[in-house]
């Protein structure tokens, strides 16, 4: 045996699908002049494109870092067994959080899980993390975040001051975002088998505007707005781990975006969509917009804004700011003749200081987020393979 | 950003593009090569095609370390990893590569014991840390990264570490040029030549290309102004008929090369008999092993390696690809098959194969495109 089994599986597929669509190439009525028929690179990429429509299938036998990475690994993971396994209209929209009928009332719910490493970092440790976090998965789904759960699973071991510093920093954070934490659970697991500390938690909020949020909504000519710069978290944490030796001045931009977005919602009635940007960056939203919505995206590079600092540390790491996460910002998809009007609503709140219209969503490729680079030309953005920088949030 | 933004201005690219549109010979076909991985990456990564006449084609060349391990080689590096007691380290590149068996990543989620590094120096450490286990480290690239695992073995020696070896895999670029330069196949009309090998080998060694096959090289630093002028040198010699090796590169690479560097690479290292790259086959003189002075660190003499010679998967083309003869889009098995979530080959892992930056970056119909842009521009 030479190959991989997987090898053979994929190249099977390949010729299964390969065959059926040469077929429909053949077609072609037999007087179609040779310079009707699309060029051969447009003809690999349609197929291409088929081949990225397909239901997504885990070929991997085991879980590897890349599937908690928050590109296409964990897309694949969540569609193909979650989503399969949970099917329901609620859970389908995939959205940050599930929008649940109660009595007359609409309610949200979403929960995450937090695996930080280094637990404490600048501006922030994991609990303010984890209240923020699910704080602003319930802000972006429209709702008013109001009560969350927090459950702990704790390592042998591991210093009852820290767990003190992390709860007071959880208290801290949820007063500052006006929510309650009114239940929890404690499970202790022996030495070595976790890191110190997971928290998860869990949180409901009341949906009381009636505007229908969810990437599915965008459309042609929106603008696409983030609150500010990105990426500060996400290098924030791997300085902070200090395997580099890189020093730089930048902190986590862990905030809670109830506010900002409360302010961005009463100001203007063509917002669309919102999301945060954590794992996976705001390239990942971006694509997720794309897909969900079945347009196409254009963003200017020139006008995503990333502290010189982040851009620094990325450069010399080789990783694209993009796909970096942040804990404190969100994008937003707004109707495209009321993209100012956002921006000065989000412009007044400390958190939105620095929005930026980054660009649009087109009717360009179906599913395709396009960049126009600082440099002049123009690439494709794409969903991250692998995972460059593991256990961020 | 200081010594990054200039490198990527936009006025001065328009500039130089009017220059090198102004070069081309109507009706003429310029077919140049860029050697190395990471202008590959620059290239599609600031879509530096878009300044490029329909006439300049650029044609991706084999200088992707990762792309041209034979998988063999990684079905090598494996079964070293799952020795009792072994801890590999990688950079993180490798980790993807799929040998027969799945990548170091799948070993890693099975429990073998696989640590990504930024330095072989983090390998020294790992073994200072771990003295009841071999460390090997899995050393991989051209001239760029075999000094500093020149340098890592020469530590190793010092401090007289028992626990590290080296798995070499080193290979050098001029054998892999002047294969290319053979292949009959391929027709190219001049090379944008290797940065990161240059600041060690320097430019001296490119000569031979220059003047026995008539192809004009032009150095190249990694910022798509660097690229861009480096093309606009290259047509500019294509156009007055010369043919020599020049250096715009010259803020990094001096013309002879890094001479601490080669000395370091020359005390600790050998160049084998022949060593098989991917896709281009067996190539003699064209890659490194540890040297016997040493050969206490060399991980193949040390363990039972098993050498065996892997096919490459049948519909995999990456060797036409790595040539430069097929674009990435003419694989029969490229973005659908093989993607960067399941490479089949080497070309679609690193993010310098030329197959991966062309499909996360450059997928896309540039004509179409340029409309979508103009359109947007256009927008109030």
């Amino acid at each position: 045996m030479t190959e991989a089994g997987w090898v053979e599986q994929a190249l099977r597929e390949h010729d299964e699908h390969h065959e059926h669509h040469e077929h429909h190439e053949h077609d072609a009525p037999p007087g179609r002049g040779r310079d009707q028929v699309p060029d051969r690179e447009q003809q690999v990429l349609d197929r291409i494109d088929r081949a990225r429509r397909r239901r997504p299938r885990v070929r991997e036998e085991r879980i590897t870092m890349s599937h908690g990475a928050g590109g296409k690994a964990t897309a694949t993971l969540i569609e193909a067994i979650f989503l399969d396994a949970f099917r329901n209209p609620l859970l389908e929209p995939l959205e940050d959080a599930a929008s649940i009928p109660v009595g007359a009332a609409r309610m949200a719910l979403t929960t995450d899980s937090y695996v930080v490493s280094p637990l404490f970092f600048p501006g922030g440790d994991i609990g303010e993390l984890a209240i923020n976090g699910t704080v602003n998965d319930l802000a972006v789904s429209g709702a008013t975040p109001l009560y969350l759960s927090a459950g702990f699973i704790l390592e042998e071991g591991f210093p009852v001051a820290d767990l003190a510093r992390i709860a007071e920093s959880m208290r801290t954070a949820a007063a500052a975002a006006g929510i309650s934490v009114v239940t929890g659970d404690t499970k202790v697991v022996q030495r070595g088998k976790a890191d110190g500390c997971y928290i998860n938690t869990a949180g409901v909020g009341l949906l009381e505007r009636d505007v229908p949020l969810g990437v599915a909504h965008a459309r042609s000519g929106d603008a696409i707005i983030v609150s500010g710069p990105i990426g500060d978290h996400g290098v924030t944490i791997m300085l902070a781990r200090g395997e580099l030796d890189i020093e730089a001045d930048v902190q986590s931009d862990t905030a809670p975006l109830n506010g900002l977005v409360a302010g961005l919602l009463d100001a203007v009635p063509g917002v669309r969509a919102m999301r945060d940007a954590t794992r996976g960056g705001v390239a990942t939203i971006l694509n997720e917009i794309a897909k969900s919505a079945d347009v196409g995206v254009l963003v200017n590079e020139d006008d995503i804004p990333v502290r010189p600092e982040v851009r620094g540390a990325a450069e010399l790491l080789g990783i694209d700011p993009m796909y970096v996460a942040c804990e404190g910002r969100l994008i937003a998809v707004v109707a495209g003749d009321q993209a100012d009007q956002a921006l000065a609503a989000l412009r007044t709140h400390p958190l939105g200081a620095q929005a930026s219209v980054i660009g649009h969503v087109t009717d360009g490729p179906p599913g395709i987020v396009h960049l126009k680079t600082a440099f002049g030309g123009t690439r494709i953005v794409d969903l991250l393979v692998g995972d460059p920088l593991p256990r961020i949030c | 950003m200081k010594f990054v933004d200039e490198f990527r201005d936009a006025d001065k690219a328009h500039a130089l593009a009017a220059r090198i549109a102004a070069l081309c010979e109507p009706g003429r076909q310029y077919k140049l090569m860029e050697v190395c991985g990471g202008h590959t990456h620059t290239i599609y990564k600031h879509g530096l095609e878009d300044y490029l006449p329909e006439s300049i084609t650029l044609v991706h060349g084999p200088g992707c370390p990762v792309c041209v391990i034979p998988m063999g080689r990684v079905d090598d590096a494996m079964a070293l990893a799952s020795e009792p007691d072994v801890i590999m380290t990688s950079f993180g590149d490798m980790m993807r590569v799929p040998g027969s068996h799945g990548s170091f990543f799948d070993a890693k989620a099975a429990g073998t014991d696989i640590r990504m590094v930024y330095s072989p120096l983090d390998s020294l450490k790992i073994a200072r840390n771990n003295p009841d286990k071999r460390v090997v480290f899995m050393a991989i690239g051209f001239e760029t990264t075999a000094p500093s695992t020149a340098m890592t073995i020469m530590r190793a020696a010092a401090e007289n570490l028992p626990n590290f070896s080296v798995f070499c895999n080193h290979v050098t670029i001029i054998p892999a040029i002047k294969a290319i330069l053979d292949s009959p196949d391929l027709r190219l009309d001049g090379f944008i030549g290797p940065g990161h090998v240059s600041t060690v080998i320097g430019c001296r060694p490119y000569e031979f290309i220059a003047r026995d096959y008539g192809k004009p090289v032009v150095t190249a630093g990694f910022e798509p102004l660097d690229i861009l002028q480096s093309i606009y040198m290259l047509m500019l010699q294509l156009s007055e008929g010369r043919s020599v090796v020049e250096n715009q590169y010259s803020r990094v690479v001096p013309w002879d090369g890094n001479v601490t560097a080669l000395k370091v690479i020359g005390e600790t290292m050998e160049l084998r008999p022949y060593f098989e790259w991917r896709g281009l086959g067996f190539i003699s003189h064209s890659a490194l092993s540890v040297r016997e002075k040493y050969a206490r660190f060399d991980a193949e003499l040390l363990f039972d390696v098993p050498g065996v010679r892997v096919a490459d998967p049948k519909a995999c083309q990456c060797g036409e690809v790595l040539k430069g003869v097929l674009k990435p889009w003419e694989c029969k098995v490229f973005g659908t098959a093989c993607t960067p979530e399941t490479p089949i080959g080497t070309c679609m892992v690193s993010p310098e194969g030329a197959c991966a930056a062309y499909y996360n970056y450059g997928r896309m119909n540039r004509n179409r495109v340029k409309e979508a842009v103009t359109i947007e521009v256009g927008r109030p």
